[in-house]
């Protein structure tokens, strides 16, 4: 340095000090060790549009490398397993449907099920309602998928497929507005069955939607499957294998990606799942790659299964249990002042029957009764296993109901995938998991 | 009253110090005509109107299920006493319910059992599918149960361990070195029901803020709310607003 004009450099306490006095930036910059001296902590979240609502990640950085990642959970908690205990078990089915919300049926379906076993009459809900049940699910594991083809692209730099993605979900909300009246909260599966039967022209949009699909889902491999750039950023990205989603609890399309085919559908069937003809689509890779690829066959998959239970519909039937301590004691009916119990029930219960207007009366305040005990239901949502633990104590209302969420119990998987890998992977990786902070937060 | 008077002098936007419609005579916390005047929210009742929703039903005790159990129990339970020695010690109610088995483990042990369950070639529970709290308030002593449902993938089974603890010593060992999945599920039964997991590498809450007092799901914490502030205007929580009757 004596020998130079160039930039004099001093030590003090708070590191080195160089005084520019114009000249070689090279010698200035060779000074700091940038990648080595600086590990920066990045709060990525919880209002960050890649992080699929909030969800809040804290990243230490080494240059662009990810050293260490923790994810912060909560913000989205609202309460609603303490709720449940305070409302009937029917009104429960309004409140779990708003958890993980872009997959409203399964969590309704599960709390179903979980409340027709605690009550002993899972053998007595009819086949049309169980078909409907399944109509529903894989409709809504398409609708699920799609936006996670939408988001993932979107966060990853196609926003074409973001447009698209959310467009066709967009048929299938209306299919959904058709039958219970709702795009999302449907509160439509109830435990006995369902709120009411599948209208006509749903049939009819069901079976378009079955013809238009395929097509689609050709355009989006078209748009991606060979998209350098898409397979650059998902190929041997976030890799997480059997081994590692088993120790973390991670189910559904990330641990098929890895190999392992445990779909519940298949391996504990429900709702009459081993009726159907589908397959489980595996991938052997673990990376963000093959889960796109197992999510794209899932809703072919998931096309056969409509397609079969839309076929199914074709039998009439009841789709509640036929036990009037249980059933909601009036079907609706569109009169003229708008939607509501229809004109016959009204009659009955209000010039005919006592009886009948006291049961109605006692069900609607108060509802009915559900032995003591306890059960655990798991179902196949499309983020993995949905579990619901529900406690009865003989009450009008739950005395418990804990739902074993996958996203919750997905997302610590994250750590695992990012650390060591780069800032963008953080983000193709937290993708991949399909995380829904309604659901995990609860 | 310092600190808003302060606030107006400090240059800033000028915030009124009452709210208007402060002076008004009723209180927003106006007591309610009758406890069930509170509309929706609150635990009165059961919502019962016919008068005998009053009779309160003795809670059957659990019983002890006796052999057979049926299905796949007996080997579970045959395999279990088999590959651990202090089955007789550890576990204090075999319970078989709506097709379900529930092993009910002392406290201090669920952390071997669940070591024997998932190593075990005969048991293979490789899946902790769920861990999760239960306030058995008014049961007996250890009223906190902490239920794993377990899941065996090779040989398709389910199995419930349950271990019940005091609410004034909450303590038993964590499974997460066992079943790595467990760690945000425990902290979250912390959070919810004050459960201690010793050995967690990180208990802290995950779902309620950090400095939340109270462990929200216990039967003995009222669903009610948080008085909100809003515009210098405070909000009470839902079941302490004055009703209209």
């Amino acid at each position: 340095m004596t020998t130079s004009n160039y930039a004099t450099e001093r030590e003090t306490t708070e590191g080195k000090v160089f005084t520019v006095t114009g000249g070689d930036w090279d010698q200035v910059v060779s000074g700091t060790d940038p990648i080595n001296d600086e590990r920066i902590v990045v709060n990525m979240g919880p209002q960050h549009p890649s992080t699929h609502g909030v969800l809040r990640l804290i990243l230490e950085l080494e240059g662009e490398t990810v050293r260490e990642a923790r994810s912060v959970v909560g913000y989205l908690h609202t309460g609603i397993e303490k709720n449940l205990e305070f409302r009937n078990w029917v009104q429960g089915s309004t409140f779990v449907t708003r958890m993980d919300y872009l997959s409203p049926l399964f969590n309704e379906t599960a709390y179903a099920l979980a409340v027709e076993k605690l009550l002993g009459i899972t053998d007595d809900i009819t086949e049309r309602a169980t078909t409907i049940r399944v109509l529903m699910m894989e409709l809504n594991r398409i609708s699920s998928h799609l936006v996670w083809l939408a988001t993932t692209g979107m966060e990853l730099g196609a926003i074409n497929m973001m447009l698209y993605g959310f467009r066709e979900r967009e048929y299938i909300l209306d299919i959904f507005e058709t039958i219970t009246g709702l795009r999302m909260n449907h509160a439509y599966v109830r435990p006995g069955g369902v709120a009411q039967d599948v209208p006509e022209d749903a049939i009819r949009k069901i079976r378009d939607f079955l013809v238009l699909l395929p097509k689609k889902l050709k355009e989006y491999e078209d748009l991606l499957s060979g998209q350098p750039i898409w397979i650059e950023r998902t190929k041997n990205v976030a890799v997480l294998d059997v081994t590692g989603c088993l120790a973390l609890g991670v189910t559904g399309p990330v641990l098929r990606s890895a190999g392992l085919a445990w779909d519940l559908r298949k391996t504990m069937p429900y709702c009459g799942y081993e009726t159907y003809e589908f397959d489980v689509p595996t991938h052997t890779d673990g990376d963000v790659w093959g889960r796109y690829l197992v999510r794209l066959a899932e809703i072919r998959e998931s096309l056969k299964l409509v397609e079969q239970a839309v076929d199914r519909l074709a039998k009439p039937g009841p789709v509640m249990v036929s036990d009037k301590k249980i059933a909601w004691p009036a079907q609706l009916a569109i009169g003229v002042d708008g939607m509501g119990n229809s004109l016959e029930h009204v009659a009955k219960i209000m010039g005919q029957s006592m009886e009948s207007l006291i049961h109605h009366f006692k069900l609607v305040t108060e509802g009915f009764r559900v032995p003591p005990g306890q059960v655990y239901v798991g179902i196949e949502s499309p983020r993995g296993e949905l579990g619901v633990h529900a406690v009865s104590d003989g009450g009008t209302r739950p005395y418990r109901v804990h739902y074993r969420e996958p996203s919750f119990v997905n997302l610590q998987a994250l750590p695992a995938m990012a650390e060591g890998g780069l800032i963008a992977d953080v983000i193709a990786g937290g993708a991949s998991l399909d995380p829904v902070m309604g659901g995990c937060d609860r | 009253m310092t600190a808003p008077n302060d606030r107006n002098n400090d240059g800033g936007v000028p915030v009124p110090v009452t709210p208007a419609g402060a002076s008004s005579t009723a209180p927003a916390e106006y007591p309610p005509a009758s406890p069930a005047g509170r509309g929706m929210f609150g635990n009165q009742g059961t919502g019962d109107v016919s008068g005998y929703g009053g009779l309160v039903r003795q809670r059957k005790p659990i019983e002890e299920a006796s052999r057979p159990y049926g299905g796949y129990f007996d080997e579970v339970r045959d395999a279990l006493e088999e590959a651990y020695p202090q089955f007789g010690e550890a576990i204090e109610k075999v319970v078989v319910d709506r097709g379900e088995l529930t092993l009910h483990v002392r406290p201090e042990r669920i952390a071997e059992v669940c070591q024997v369950m998932r190593d075990d070639l005969a048991l293979r529970f490789e899946l902790c599918s769920s861990v999760s709290g239960v306030d058995y308030l008014g049961a007996d002593e250890r009223r906190l149960h902490v239920v794993y449902q377990l899941t065996s993938m090779t040989y398709r089974r389910l199995v419930r361990l349950e271990a019940a603890v005091p609410a004034d010593d909450p303590h038993l060992p964590s499974v997460t070195a066992v079943y790595p999945t467990a760690d945000w599920q425990e902290r979250e039964t912390y959070d919810m029901f004050g459960i201690v997991f010793d050995g967690h590498p990180n208990l802290t809450r995950i779902l309620m803020p950090d400095d939340w007092e109270g462990h929200p799901q216990r039967k003995d914490y009222p669903l009610g709310g948080v008085p909100v502030e809003y515009k210098g205007a405070e909000i009470p929580p839902p079941d302490k607003r004055r009703s209209y009757q």
